[in-house]
């Protein structure tokens, strides 16, 4: 009963923001400069076919694809720079400063050097856009374990494997969680950029086309996908949260 | 902190250290634990004298320092199975042990669903788990309330006189030290060189109202005056 409680007022909220958006965009009345919620869901309903079998699936591959790169990415650098002062000398600055570059403003060297047609331009924007989140909160959440426990594990004869994987591991685990939420969610961004660029498939792609052809409705069907994927793959971390960290439920 | 300081345990012997803050009593136990390399001389633990210590006593911590990831049965367990026991026979040993230690029903609890009373018994379990038969109890209930200490206290002496080891204690509490110990090491000022030894004069097994022996009363006094001289205000 508290849970549904929770939702109701920011249901409510989102109800009255879609009746305002629904009003404005009828006084307007010019559907390519700002299309009415019910027009985007007629929208969706009429593409419903292309957008959920060619487009989503599209973008889903980069979504997936990316996150996992960034992941094994992220997670390698972050275990190397814990176990190596001059590793954490070298890359922690350059993972940093990599952030102040604009990505949407070099994705188009991608397209140069991959192409439209495979998936890897858009790849590479989309782990660019999420390995920070994972690699910090990861690295800080493998130095967060406490020195006790370590000097406590030492006592009891532990080896420095021991340590990593019965201490440094589990510390880790809710802060790499922390990231990997930023990240979903920037992923969705990152290959909604990357297709905008330039691909031949994809719910980015799609709006694009639809933008060129001044069909507003049409450019806000495939955002509204976006946006359900990027709030699914968040639910979908939450709950594997959930399940791997089951103490924390009593904190 | 520490300079030129001697001493030995016999087997099985309740030593308590007291001290004030700062005296080097836990430092002691990092040279002991292994965790510190003493600049000169040998410490021999069974009458034996180690390269590297680490992991030949039992050392239990101020804090519980239970992982709070691990169930009460895996915590309990970490040290049998940094040993390189079988998960299963480890959390066999383990479960065979819990009701001993007041703690049974607890195995697939979280530490945090425990009192502090309780995560300072699992935290003493998993010390006994260490397989030795030196432990070193570094203020285990200094942070636990006055009638759970004395609760706690009751329970260790019961728990010591079951398990035969050896135990070294640190404390700031005289009565803790006077009601559990056979002998009391009191460190002076740092750099601690020389050792004030005291004799408790009780027997065992002992009760609670034992420390208030007349005798008793006039070491603690003694005590006391010996450790407020060395605390500079």
């Amino acid at each position: 009963m508290k849970r549904l409680k929770d939702f109701i007022a920011p249901s409510l909220l989102v109800f009255a923001l879609i009746v305002c958006w629904e009003m404005i965009a009828r006084f307007i009345g010019m559907a390519f400069i700002l299309p009415s919620p019910t027009q985007v869901v007629v929208k969706l309903w009429e593409l419903k076919n292309i957008l959920l079998l060619v487009h989503l699936p599209a973008t889903l591959q980069v979504i997936l694809t990316g996150l996992f790169l960034s992941i094994v990415l992220g997670v390698g650098l972050a275990v190397w720079m814990n176990l190596s002062k001059v590793a954490e000398k070298t890359f922690y600055p350059i993972i940093i400063s990599s952030q102040t570059i604009p990505i949407i403003a070099i994705a188009p060297i991608f397209v140069l050097w991959f192409g439209y047609t495979t998936i890897w331009a858009k790849v590479v924007v989309t782990i660019l856009i999420t390995f920070f989140p994972i690699t910090v909160n990861t690295f800080d959440g493998l130095r967060s374990s406490s020195k006790e426990l370590k000097e406590l594990l030492l006592t009891m004869g532990a080896r420095k494997m021991d340590i990593f994987f019965k201490l440094q591991v589990p510390s880790a685990l809710p802060h790499f969680y922390s990231g990997l939420k930023v990240a979903v969610t920037l992923s969705v961004i990152g290959a909604a950029i990357g297709e905008w660029l330039g691909a031949q498939a994809g719910l980015g792609y799609f709006s694009r086309r639809m933008m060129t052809q001044f069909d507003g409705a049409g450019v806000f069907a495939p955002i509204v996908l976006l946006s359900i994927v990027g709030i699914v793959l968040f639910l979908l971390v939450i709950l594997l949260e959930k399940i791997t960290l089951k103490w924390r439920k009593t904190e | 902190m520490l300079e030129k300081l001697s001493f030995n345990v016999k087997p099985g012997e309740f030593i308590s250290i007291v001290g004030p803050s700062g005296s080097g009593k836990s430092t002691l136990f990092k040279l002991i634990t292994g965790l510190e390399e003493p600049s000169f001389g040998d410490i021999l633990i069974n009458g034996e004298s180690y390269d590297n210590r680490l992991g030949r006593v039992g050392y239990m911590p101020q804090q519980d320092l239970l992982m709070p990831w691990r169930t009460i049965l895996s915590n309990a367990a970490l040290p049998l199975e940094l040993k390189g026991v079988k998960q299963q026979d480890a959390h066999h040993q383990v479960m065979g042990l819990l009701e001993e230690f007041g703690l049974k029903g607890t195995e697939h609890k979280y530490p945090s669903d425990l009192s502090g009373g309780m995560r300072q018994r699992v935290s003493f379990l998993r010390t006994v788990l260490s397989g030795s038969n030196v432990l070193l109890l570094d203020e285990p209930f200094s942070s636990l309330d006055a009638i759970t200490r004395l609760t706690m206290q009751e329970w260790l002496l019961d728990q010591w006189e079951k398990w035969k080891t050896t135990v070294l204690f640190i404390t700031h509490d005289v009565d803790e030290a006077l009601f559990l110990s056979d002998r009391i090491f009191v460190f002076t000022k740092s750099p601690v060189k020389k050792l004030e030894e005291v004799n408790v004069p009780l027997d065992r097994p002992r009760k609670l109202r034992d420390i208030h022996h007349p005798e008793v009363i006039q070491l603690k006094e003694h005590l006391l005056d010996q450790l407020r001289a060395r605390v500079e205000l």
